[in-house]
């Protein structure tokens, strides 16, 4: 692993109009990591990783990937180099069966140049890989589940369709925005052996999360945020022991509880 | 109170199943049910010339195949890359017009200017239509048919090619048979080229960025881009019809930018069947003879025309061809509740 962190953010600062949501943040995320941000709701996780992966424009500030300046490309092309991403709200094709729906990022140019998952740089039949991918990610290869149409799936496989979608890239990074929200204890419990295989497998991992005690046991650090400003960053032990972390934003019985569990 | 509840059930049928696989070529029957609605219905076309009995309604065939190929664009980019497209108007006129030029300007045959026309005038359009590709919602629609009515105007402002007098003595096609046999093989070809089209892996990227565009950017890949292919595929589909019309007619005039060129592809999609692809075939062979009928009626027809859609649209909105997919395909049932 090279000394130079693979993903730096440099004082990202976004304005709607007179409201800062992301005012100078600043984060270097290293290869391999998992890295956490945590903060209420409203301050900047979803605008600065929005920021990050181009999907809205920041106003001032930079990204950098493995040194070179991303800020400013559109979407697409950050999709491109390796920076994926999972959509607070999920975004799957809800029209076509869950094979079908990794047709389509396996049809990108990252996925033909890479081939896709696992692949090592030729892709085959697409539909073959997408149902691949589907087993790796929890979907048992025999039952029907693959085939369905997406709509009548439940939230648990729309998650993992969702981190799916970005597998196929063959991705270095993957922002998940709130992948462990709306699912159950025991899906989370399979979801995170998951996450840790993941990273297992080299890719770099940015969480954004509002399930501390699950955040806390995966990730290597801590980044909180409030009212768009980075309040503290460190190790998940650092940030439960913090003072300022407590009376700004957790509330000291919910730290107990979290504490009590960890 | 007992109020007893009944809900319609649909079961595929048993034979549908069979043909889903490889087994389909088990047997004659299922043969038959995968291909005989296709053999109709190329049969169907193939033979209409033969069973017209003049030569007016043979020219409305050929009319009705210029219309199929404009409703079967605004199809396949409506419901399968969800751009809402009113620019047949555009489509029709840029490829007419480039045409007309090429053949009295550079005296090329009607069998050098249609394929040109389509794939030039493809690019014109698309070019034409690039701005407003990035956006969402109802711009594409408004800026599509915003340019066949101002192109109309601009042609009559400036009286290049032709004022509105439009360009005359037109080569036409030779012979009528050539005529209507080769609008009806377009017809075929971009029908089942469509259908295999969306089925195909850029397919299912169309319908993609039609389901969800915010996901296809997170995968990788440029919605403007396909969105462009797409509707360079669509444009080609009208500017080949519009390539037709004048060497049908062996004149090219402001005529062509109307607005019924727009606003009868929709009509017709509305009456065959939305997302069907063969729907708005079907739409188009029902409407444009019933709007030639209604000539007699002159204006009046309007009302007639405008009372077969407002019937459809409230008893069978899903159109001809949704309905007829499903009795073919599923049988239905009462069932208590």
């Amino acid at each position: 692993m090279s000394n130079q962190p693979i993903l730096q953010v440099q004082d990202v600062t976004k304005a709607f109009g007179g409201v800062i949501a992301v005012n100078r943040v600043s984060l270097d995320v290293n290869e391999g990591e998992i890295v956490g941000i945590i903060g209420p709701n409203g301050s900047g996780k979803t605008t600065l990783i929005n920021c990050v992966t181009g999907f809205i424009k920041m106003t001032s500030g930079r990204v950098l990937f493995r040194g070179k300046d991303i800020s400013g490309k559109p979407a697409h092309k950050i999709a491109d180099m390796g920076i994926t991403r999972t959509f607070q709200i999920m975004r799957p094709y809800y029209s076509l069966p869950c094979y079908k729906n990794l047709v389509i990022p396996l049809f990108s140019p990252r996925a033909k140049r890479t081939g896709g998952w696992r692949g090592g740089g030729k892709l085959g039949d697409r539909d073959t890989v997408g149902i691949d991918i589907l087993e790796e990610i929890g979907f048992e290869r025999d039952s029907f589940v693959p085939y369905k149409i997406a709509s009548t799936l439940p939230t648990g496989y729309l998650k993992r369709l969702e981190l799916a979608r970005c597998l196929a890239l063959k991705p270095e990074i993957i922002i998940c925005d709130e992948i462990f929200s709306g699912l159950s204890m025991s899906e989370i419990a399979s979801m995170v052996p998951l996450i840790e295989r993941l990273q297992m497998d080299g890719i770099t991992l940015i969480m954004i999360e509002h399930r501390l005690r699950e955040l806390f046991r995966v990730s290597n650090r801590v980044m909180v945020l409030n009212f768009g400003e980075k309040v503290i960053e460190g190790t998940p032990e650092e940030i439960m022991a913090n003072e300022k972390v407590k009376e700004v934003y957790f509330g000291s019985e919910e730290v107990e509880e979290v504490m009590s569990h960890a | 109170m007992n109020i007893e509840q009944r809900r319609k059930e649909r079961l595929d049928r048993g034979i549908k199943v069979r043909t889903d696989g490889l087994y389909a070529i088990m047997s004659w029957r299922e043969l038959s049910y995968l291909t005989l609605p296709r053999l109709v219905l190329i049969l169907g076309m193939l033979a209409l010339p033969l069973i017209m009995p003049s030569m007016y309604w043979q020219r409305v065939i050929s009319i009705v195949c210029i219309y199929a190929l404009l409703a079967l664009s605004f199809d396949f980019l409506a419901h399968f890359v969800g751009l809402v497209s009113l620019g047949g108007g555009l489509f029709i006129g840029v490829g007419g017009y480039l045409a007309a030029i090429m053949n009295t300007h550079f005296g090329m045959l009607p069998l050098l200017t249609i394929p040109i026309a389509t794939v030039v005038g493809a690019g014109i359009c698309t070019l034409f239509l690039l701005p407003c590709l990035p956006l969402r919602g109802v711009y594409f629609a408004i800026v599509s048919l915003m340019y066949p009515l101002a192109l109309a105007r601009v042609i009559v402002a400036l009286d290049i090619l032709g004022g509105t007098d439009g360009i005359m003595g037109i080569e036409s096609f030779g012979n009528r048979w050539v005529e209507q046999y080769f609008v009806i093989l377009m017809v075929l070809l971009f029908l089942f080229g469509a259908r295999r089209l969306v089925n195909l892996d850029i397919g299912l990227v169309f319908r993609a960025v039609k389901d969800n565009d915010q996901a296809v950017r997170a995968s990788g890949m440029s919605i403007t881009f396909y969105k462009a292919v797409a509707v360079f595929i669509a444009s080609a589909m009208g500017c080949m019809g519009g390539a037709c019309l004048v060497h049908i007619y062996m004149w090219s005039g402001i005529s062509l930018l109307a607005l019924d060129f727009s606003i009868l592809p929709i009509a017709a999609t509305v009456i065959g069947g939305a997302g069907t692809l063969v729907g708005p075939v079907l739409g188009c062979l029902i409407l444009v003879p019933i709007s030639e009928l209604l000539r007699a009626f002159g204006t009046l027809r309007i009302v007639f025309y405008s009372l077969i859609l407002v019937a459809f649209i409230v008893f069978r909105s899903e159109g001809i061809m949704v309905y007829g997919q499903r009795k073919y395909h599923q049988f239905e049932r009462w069932v208590k509740i």
